[in-house]
């Protein structure tokens, strides 16, 4: 099965359970590390274009940090914290109690990179352990850059089959609410289309809604 | 003057006296055309190397350097210019994120694109006179048509005209 636009509702259901396991494990991490009540909300999971993709978290132009790892293992794909620079800056303080302008300090971003690390290593170990796989992460790398750069490179095997992503996003609020007003926190998973057929097999659900 | 925006495997070609360009250039490479004599400028966003990295029979032509970049010239063509007074500039081909050695070859896809595309304009015998690649950054440029100038702008850097 491929990154198909046409994928049933049924799986796409199916992938959504999957952000609510994963993404439900990040928050709680990230709740014990803040001490505030974190919450995960799973906002999407849908095929979309490229191009699509990037209007989405704020326009190719827009600043993001980025923490990004890449998974191989039983399934494949790519994971990235994506975080616009004022909710960057909220969770910093709450991390930190110190206030960051644009320009980011070392330490500043070393609390980005290190949520990131956390949030997405507890994604995948829940992961891991709903689909029985064993997932290897890749070191995980920060950048704060055009989200265009950030997301194109981190849709390059994707691109392989296609100009459409399945992307699978949680948005994360923190005490009930969202980091800004913009609310410019995400947690993607990008799996590699052949991975998704495994993770159907894994579940027992690939022939789902087959004649 | 109007500018044309090209996105993530698109292409374009515009005249005098517009520009064209694209965003948030990562490890992809932006690929410019420029016929000076007719004012006439193309551009081409290419995110994989080869088009033996395509899986399936229907794929973007305009996403792999080597079929992306010969349909660029002959769009040009069909646009009034004049192939042997085509000039290349190429921006882009970062590596956007360091994830150690032992890992996927596609993680440094952004070297791997620039090489390509160099391969692709020498087989069309087509110079190269400026190019702004590699790094770790994000790059926003724009060809224009008046002066064949293509300005490369990235988060925290100076704009520069190359």
């Amino acid at each position: 099965m491929t990154a198909d636009p046409m994928m049933s509702d049924f799986h796409l259901d199916v992938l959504k359970e999957i952000s609510n396991i994963g993404a439900g494990n990040a928050a709680t991490s990230l709740s014990t590390l803040l001490g505030k009540a974190v919450d995960m909300k799973v906002s999407r999971v849908s095929p979309m274009p490229f191009n699509k993709i990037t209007d989405y978290v704020g326009g190719a132009e827009c600043t993001i940090l980025t923490v990004f790892v890449r998974i191989e293992g039983g399934i494949s794909g790519n994971m990235l914290f994506v975080i616009k620079i004022p909710d960057a800056q909220t969770l910093i303080r709450h991390m930190t109690g110190k206030t960051e302008d644009e320009g980011f300090s070392e330490m500043g971003l070393s609390v980005i990179h290190e949520v990131g690390n956390i949030m997405i290593g507890s994604y995948i170990t829940a992961l891991s352990d709903f689909l029985g796989f064993e997932l290897n992460p890749s070191v995980p790398s920060l950048a704060m850059d055009m989200a265009g750069a950030i997301l194109a490179f981190s849709l390059s095997e994707i691109g392989r089959s296609g100009d459409t992503a399945i992307v699978i996003d949680g948005a994360l609020s923190v005490d009930g609410g969202p980091l800004s007003e913009e609310g410019g926190s995400h947690i993607f998973l990008l799996p590699d289309p052949e991975s998704f057929g495994t993770i159907f097999q894994a579940l027992g659900v690939a022939h789902h809604g087959d004649r | 003057m109007a500018t044309v925006r090209v996105g993530i495997a698109e292409s374009g070609v515009v005249l005098n006296p517009n520009s064209i360009s694209t965003l948030g250039l990562g490890s992809c490479v932006g690929v410019t055309l420029y016929d000076e004599r007719r004012k006439i400028g193309g551009m081409v966003h290419v995110m994989l190397p080869s088009t033996e990295l395509a899986k399936g029979e229907n794929f973007n032509r305009s996403k792999f350097a080597d079929s992306a970049v010969p349909d660029l010239l002959n769009q040009m063509i069909k646009s009034g210019a004049d192939q042997r007074r085509l000039v290349a500039k190429l921006a882009g081909g970062a590596q956007m994120f360091n994830l150690g050695n032992g890992t996927d070859p596609l993680l440094k896809i952004g070297a791997r694109n620039v090489e390509a595309c160099k391969k692709a304009l020498a087989a069309l015998k087509i110079t190269i006179v400026a190019e702004d690649t590699g790094g770790s950054w994000g790059r926003t440029v724009e060809l224009f048509c008046e002066t064949g100038l293509l300005e490369v702008r990235a988060i925290g850097r100076t704009k520069t005209h190359i």
